[in-house]
């Protein structure tokens, strides 16, 4: 394994972890550090343990029974699987992004402050509506909603719901954004969109894009990490991983012999 | 190769597709049949009991002038309760003077077939209006059933000329009785209303409501968000499976050997009624909620959790709105099965003769449709109509109850 970049204070520090389901080995003993001031790319080809490793990162693979995780996540120094570790917070300061947008069946206003309401974050009203269209705003999404704030979710576009859905994120202004696949389900446009938007929000938040493209993996990340049968095969700058990876399975990944 | 047709172009393709279609038509017309058949089947059943309970709100009655003025019979006092005044002037002697106006009227042998109670109508109307008791005001008596199965062609033979020649002189009459409603249980068909059935369901339901509502959605929101599957919980699963589908007379003999061996003065009561009504309906509720529960997308889930949420606040924002409307249409079918049971009701007593609307939850009551039954049972000719009548309430009555929840249900589902 190699793990050639370990920048000075990361973020998320993972250490020799593996993901179980049952008794199927998912994640087979990774370590990866994620920077705070970078995006972070993981790539690999389907069913290479990339989205568990990422849902391991917020603890969502809590909800599923039979996941397993073992070995060590930091956040900040902190472990996370740690027995007093509250996932409530955690999840608010590490937030998610999911492959298929999922606005609530409420409306667009609703969407962007829910997660401030919940957390108790703004105690009035005009402080919600102003974290309401910052957010918004740093989605890209106000000038396209601010006259509908009070239509469903729902009745937006496939990539504007992503684009709420990242509003609905860093409306708790959390540190780190896990997004597992933001633009598969999305059309070209959108995704530049996304991508776009992916570039504003670096160095403001510590985000891990979790992708099929590896087009895409290089246009917006500065870390790479490829993934392949549960195991980090290399990690590094996205430029020395499309340039000159120095594993052979990564290069034959790269250069699209299999995946 | 060229010369040899596409598989999809040959005579036995076409052959085939024809097949296809022909296939689909009779499966549609199959469809439409029983969707005709339904409902051919509902409107006969409407009709009949239209046709037959339209008679049931009426009753026979004979116009009776009773000179009140003349009676010597006391005007009661300004702001008298309806009892007191009943009370009064029963005691004044009003029976006496009604019958005797009536044979004025009617002759000795009409007057002989006037109903017992009908002095009661006479006092009511009074009660509404003291100045009769000055005047001959003209009352429309009920008669007694002997009479009015007369007038229909039925019972005595001896009181058939004295039905004709009432009818002939205008006095006998059948007319709209709005005291069906409003009157209980009687021995007379003249006399019977359905009040005192209807106040009855309405507090049964109440207590079926307000205990299977609350205790099946927090089960299948524990079941379905918050227990972790073993074999603990799956038997759970597989007892509230079985429960629904228990017949409604075991829990009658539970409600009978449970709720009335703890709590025996409440035999007939509408809150033991609705105790194991709720018995009943209360595993329907768990298992369409926990459907509903289930059809909750996961994806709404996760993004909930994902902005830190707590498994509490996943359930009661996201999960119960969104599942809300699938466990109301389990409720309203629970609900309307627990209006139209009547075999476990009989086992806690609630067949008895209840002559008076109940008036709170531990009174003696009866519920409509074990009315009906009673009533069905009824040798008296004149319970034949009033039955139908009786059961056209009930009918209205899940009608307005499934519209209410229907209402409800339609509103909460536009909020989102």
């Amino acid at each position: 394994m190699t793990n050639a970049v370990s920048p000075p204070d990361p973020k998320m520090r993972a250490r020799e972890v593996s993901v179980f389901y049952g008794a199927k080995k998912a994640v087979d003993n990774v370590s990866v550090d994620i920077p705070s001031e970078y995006v972070t790319a993981f790539i690999g080809p389907s069913g290479c343990g990339k989205s568990t490793f990422l849902r391991a990162l917020n603890r969502m693979n809590d909800t599923i029974a039979s996941a397993r995780v073992e070995g060590c996540i930091e956040l900040d120094g902190e472990d996370i699987y740690r027995s007093n570790m509250d996932v409530v917070q955690l999840r608010a300061r590490v937030g998610m992004v999911f492959q298929k947008p999922n606005p609530f069946p409420k409306s667009i206003y609703e969407n962007v402050a829910y997660g401030p309401r919940i957390h108790g974050l703004a105690p009035a009203k005009p402080d919600l509506d102003a974290m309401v269209e910052k957010s918004l705003r740093r989605a890209g999404l106000w000038d396209e909603v601010k006259d509908r704030l009070a239509d469903s979710g729902t009745t937006l576009s496939g990539g504007q719901q992503q684009r709420l859905c990242i509003a609905r994120a860093i409306a708790v202004d959390p540190e780190v954004i896990l997004m597992d696949e933001p633009c598969s389900a999305l059309d070209p446009i959108a995704t530049a969109k996304i991508e776009e938007l992916i570039d504003e929000l670096r160095g403001r938040y510590a985000l891990v894009i979790v992708t099929h493209s590896m087009q895409q993996a290089a246009r917006v990340s500065q870390r790479t990490a490829f993934f392949h049968l549960g195991h980090l095969v290399e990690y590094g700058e996205t430029s020395q991983i499309f340039t000159n990876p120095r594993e052979e399975r990564t290069k034959d990944y790269i250069t699209g012999r299999y995946g | 190769m060229s010369n040899s047709p596409a598989p999809t172009r040959t005579p036995e393709f076409e052959g085939r597709l024809r097949k296809r279609y022909a296939s689909e038509r009779r499966f549609r017309l199959a469809g439409l049949f029983a969707v005709l058949f339904s409902l051919a089947v509902l409107v006969f059943l409407l009709v009949t009991m239209g046709l037959n309970g339209a008679g049931g709100f009426q009753r026979v009655t004979v116009q009776v002038p009773v000179a009140l003025g003349q009676s010597g019979l006391p005007t009661p006092p300004e702001g008298a309760s309806s009892a007191d005044v009943t009370r009064l002037l029963e005691s004044q002697g009003l029976p006496q003077v009604v019958h005797s106006n009536a044979e004025r009227a009617l002759g000795a042998d009409g007057a002989a077939q006037l109903s017992p109670d009908a002095w009661r109508a006479v006092a009511a109307s009074v009660s509404k209006d003291p100045a009769q008791m000055l005047a001959t005001p003209t009352f429309a008596l009920p008669v007694a059933s002997d009479l009015a199965d007369a007038m229909r062609g039925a019972g005595h033979e001896e009181l058939q000329p004295l039905a004709r020649r009432l009818a002939a002189e205008r006095k006998l009459d059948r007319q709209f009785d709005p005291g069906f409603l409003t009157r209980s249980d009687a021995t007379d068909p003249q006399q019977v209303g359905i009040w005192g059935a209807l106040k009855g369901s309405m507090l049964t339901m109440a207590v079926t409501l307000l205990l299977a509502f609350p205790t099946g959605v927090l089960a299948a929101l524990y079941l379905e968000e918050f227990a972790k599957r073993n074999r603990w919980t799956d038997l759970i699963e597989v007892s509230i499976n079985n429960l629904a589908a228990v017949p409604s007379i075991i829990f009658g003999l539970l409600g009978l050997g449970v709720f009335l061996a703890i709590f025996p003065n409440w035999r007939s009561a509408p809150l033991v009624g609705g105790m194991t009504l709720a018995l009943m309906t209360m595993p329907v509720i768990v298992i369409s909620g926990r459907n509903a529960i289930k059809a909750v997308p996961p994806s709404i889930r996760d993004g909930a959790m994902a902005l830190g949420a707590s498994p509490i606040q996943v359930v009661f924002h996201h999960v119960l709105p969104l599942a809300l409307p699938g466990i109301m249409t389990g409720t309203i079918i629970g609900m309307a099965r627990a209006l139209g049971e009547t075999a476990p009701l009989l086992m806690i007593g609630m067949r008895a003769f209840v002559a008076t609307p109940p008036g709170g939850f531990t009174d003696p009551a009866t519920v409509l449709p074990v009315q009906i039954f009673l009533w069905s049972d009824e040798i008296d000719r004149g319970f034949v109509e009033r039955t139908s009548a009786a059961i056209i309430v009930l009918l209205l009555f899940l009608l307005v109850m499934n519209g209410v929840a229907i209402y409800l249900r339609n509103r909460f589902e536009r909020r989102w």
